[in-house]
């Protein structure tokens, strides 16, 4: 027995150094030099400032830009840290609303959403994921019909012609691989400075 | 459902059957012993090993022996586990400066990795430094794994030898699966992940000023290494909080389709590893066939609950055509989302790239259900095939009682000893899902964690029980786990669901091991054919479908019918 427990101790540590240190090193090693965009997590820059990731979402409340999808993350209240807050797309603890199919919660929230976008006037038909929440909190992306029902306000809040507003959505549709991998999206960050750069 | 998800579903599975058959061959040469292409490379670090640990890789072991060393192993990787835990605060790479766990959650942890279940009850990016995610958690991603593809050969070997007082050496089983099976692919899956998108990096976080000129802070850092081996070893502790969901763990369509295929492929190819080393592929094949149905079975009833919207929603509104959409991703949509879903509780895996919690009452019926019947379909790496296993000798038990005969499996009798330990392993299960389940409902401490109320939160505490007795790890998340009453009750549930079953398990295999092997005759019952597939489901369906339908009646049955009319909770 004294030497199974000898050659427990032995093989924790002897795989610790192999699977905990030498292949996460190596793995970043080489992700680092011969992917380094991607190994530092596809990070975007504008005039030398970074804006965020390429793969995050963000929250967007401004009518100038298109919104992304409801998001359920929290984080903790700048007043009292002790309490947790509501705090959209807090890329630092993703997490989903969890709310079952039959929560009065999820029913209220789900119509308070509608009623505030169509009071605001931003989109005239609910895609099913304008409503809902995302299961990270950080869905970098919408559906096409998400995008093209908030094209009118956007193209108001700026000044453009909605003609001009929906090419510059359809243009950042992302469609499927071989018609069949994949969903049909549009990556409101991307779509978002794209509409910048043509002003 | 549309024509595009289901041919989503099936350009995944097909992909994990072609690449099974060839692994698995490879798989059984490994725990056989044999050279292969990677031993000029691998084999004087597997001598290193041995000789430091004081192991003679010639020298086999009873059951008993086998038993001992694989928990001499468990126990001293629980207790370094619990201490990294504890000590981070103190140790290096700790670049958000965490603090040490508190003791209950790291009690839970260690036990949740070490069994190989990973149910987390922290936030990966707010609780672990790197240190714990690497030297921790992902170590224990490959031992864990390799533990049970070792556990799984042991039992293999009582079927392939006769009249053989030993069933193999834990340390050699261990060493040659995390090194030639488990190491290898999990190099070739990070760096393809990366290239998908997915950091590699040992920075703690990036600071962004967002186009609307707000601080956004994104937690990152070494996920790949640890995303791929989370994966083909079918752990599902995410390196964050909202796991395989979350953009930076799969950034898009296809890191989402080699997520799946990682997890499916290593218990789909052991399947095929079983039917070389008994040196009979038919038996491989009928076990990889029975398993495929269940799942193929699990994943069209999800996929269809899911693709349909939920009811409530569209009355106010919603477009229904995309699917239930709440608390999943738009880049994954309703059918991979599913697919990923039945996989992952198929499995004992336990990631998840949508939240099981939102999932309509049939949807998450499906995940609750693959985890109640011990995720045996195709099960995690190597525990399912140990657990397929013990369910193929009660079902060829069955068979003989139909008939007259004494049951026969592989040439092995099947008396009184080994169904005794058969059935010892199989009611574990229950005892610990339902017993648990039930004292948390009838305690304030356990309904104050519920996240939503009616069936739906019965379902929760069901889940959470289902999912830590069969170390499968994943969650109706809406719970909240991080309490001393789930920390403990689910921990010690990790505990009964790994070492109450694979015990027996193990005393099988030797019994098996001793036992001659009788050559085959007319009378024998054939276990390669359609006619044992169909025995072998029935027993799926008598066994666990009887034992959990008033409890699943409760939860998401009665959920179900309560949508239909429109009641919310």
């Amino acid at each position: 027995m004294l030497s199974q427990i000898r050659a427990a101790i032995v093989m924790i540590v002897l795989f610790t150094a192999l699977t905990g240190i030498v292949y996460p090193l190596a793995i970043t090693g080489v992700a680092q030099l011969a992917l380094p965009t991607q190994a530092n997590g596809s990070v975007i820059e504008r005039d030398g400032t970074v804006i965020g990731s390429a793969l995050i979402g963000q929250n967007f409340a401004s009518d100038r830009y298109f919104h992304g999808r409801p998001s359920a993350t929290t984080g903790s209240d700048p007043a009292d840290p002790s309490k947790t807050v509501d705090a959209p797309y807090n890329a630092a603890n993703s997490m989903g609303s969890n709310l079952g199919p039959t929560s009065k919660k999820l029913v209220d929230r789900v119509n308070a959403t509608i009623e505030a976008e169509f009071a605001a006037g931003r989109i005239d038909v609910v895609a099913a994921d304008a409503a809902t929440t995302s299961a990270s909190g950080l869905d970098p992306h919408i559906s096409p019909q998400f995008a093209l029902a908030q094209a009118g306000a956007v193209a108001k809040a700026r000044s453009l012609s909605e003609s001009q507003v929906r090419a510059v959505v359809e243009a950042n549709v992302e469609g499927r691989i071989l018609g069949a991998i994949g969903e049909p999206r549009v990556n409101v960050l991307l779509l978002n400075l794209a509409l910048d750069r043509l002003q | 459902m549309t024509s595009i998800g289901l041919a989503q579903i099936a350009i995944v599975l097909l992909a994990v059957i072609v690449a099974a058959i060839p692994l698995g061959n490879y798989i059984a040469a490994v725990l056989a012993g044999e050279r292969g292409l990677l031993s000029p490379a691998l084999s004087p670090i597997e001598r290193v090993f041995y000789r430091l640990a004081g192991v003679d890789p010639a020298r086999e072991q009873n059951w008993l022996a086998y038993t001992m060393a694989m928990l001499a192993f468990s126990v001293i990787g629980f207790v370094s586990l619990y201490a990294l835990q504890r000590l981070q605060a103190y140790l290096p790479l700790n670049p958000q400066g965490f603090s040490g766990v508190p003791a209950e959650l790291a009690f839970n942890t260690s036990m949740s990795f070490v069994t190989n279940t990973n149910w987390q009850n922290y936030g990966g990016e707010s609780t672990m430094s790197h240190l714990t995610q690497m030297l921790g958690l992902t170590v224990h991603n490959f031992l864990s794994a390799a533990t049970g593809l070792a556990m799984a050969f042991a039992l293999v070997r009582g079927f392939s030898r006769a009249e053989s007082p030993t069933i193999g050496n834990f340390w050699v089983d261990l060493t040659r699966s995390t090194l030639y099976v488990l190491l290898p692919m999990s190099i070739v899956v990070a760096l393809a992940l990366v290239a998908l998108g997915v950091p590699q990096t040992l920075q703690g976080s990036i600071e962004a000023t967002t186009l609307e000129g707000a601080k956004q802070t994104l937690a990152i850092g070494p996920v790949a290494s640890q995303e791929a081996i989370k994966e083909l070893g079918t752990n599902g502790g995410g390196f964050f909080n909202a796991n395989s969901a979350h953009p930076f763990e799969s950034p898009s369509a296809l890191s989402n389709m080699l997520e799946i295929w990682a997890l499916l492929v290593i218990p789909f190819a052991t399947a095929f590893a079983f039917g070389r080393a008994v040196f009979d592929y038919r038996q491989g094949r009928a076990i990889a066939i029975t398993m495929m149905i269940v799942l193929v079975a699990g994943v069209s009833v999800a996929y269809w609950a899911e693709a349909g919207g939920n009811p409530l929603l569209t009355e106010i509104g919603v477009d229904p055509s995309p699917g239930n959409m709440e608390g999943k991703e738009v880049r994954f949509g309703p059918a991979m989302s599913a697919l990923f879903a039945t996989s992952t509780t198929g499995t004992s895996c336990g990631a998840v790239n949508s939240m099981h919690d939102s999932f309509m009452p049939l949807g998450g019926l499906v995940p609750l259900f693959n985890m109640l019947m011990g995720s045996i379909a195709p099960g995690g790496v190597g525990a399912g095939l140990y657990g397929f296993l013990v369910l193929a000798i009660i079902a060829v038990f069955i068979a003989g009682l139909m008939v007259g005969r004494t049951p026969e499996y592989l040439g092995k009798k099947i008396e009184t000893r080994e169904m005794k330990l058969a059935m010892l392993a199989v009611l574990i299960y229950p005892l610990s899902v339902l017993v648990f389940t039930g004292v948390s409902v009838m305690l304030q401490t356990g309904l104050a964690s519920l996240n939503n109320a009616g069936p739906h939160g019965l379902s929760e505490i069901l889940y959470a029980f289902a999912s830590a007795t069969d170390n499968n790890g994943s969650a109706f998340a809406g719970l909240t786990g991080n309490t001393p009453w789930y920390n403990t009750t689910l921990g010690v549930a990790m505990l009964l669901g790994r070492f109450a079953f694979v015990i027996p398990v193990l005393a099988i295999a030797g019994a098996f091991a001793a036992k001659k092997k009788g050559a085959s005759s007319v009378g024998t019952f054939p276990t390669h054919g359609p006619l044992f597939i169909g025995l072998l489901l029935g027993v799926i369906v008598v066994l666990y479908l009887l034992q959990y339908f008033p409890a699943l009646a409760l939860g998401p049955i009665v959920e179900h019918f309560a949508l239909l009319a429109g009641k919310t909770f």
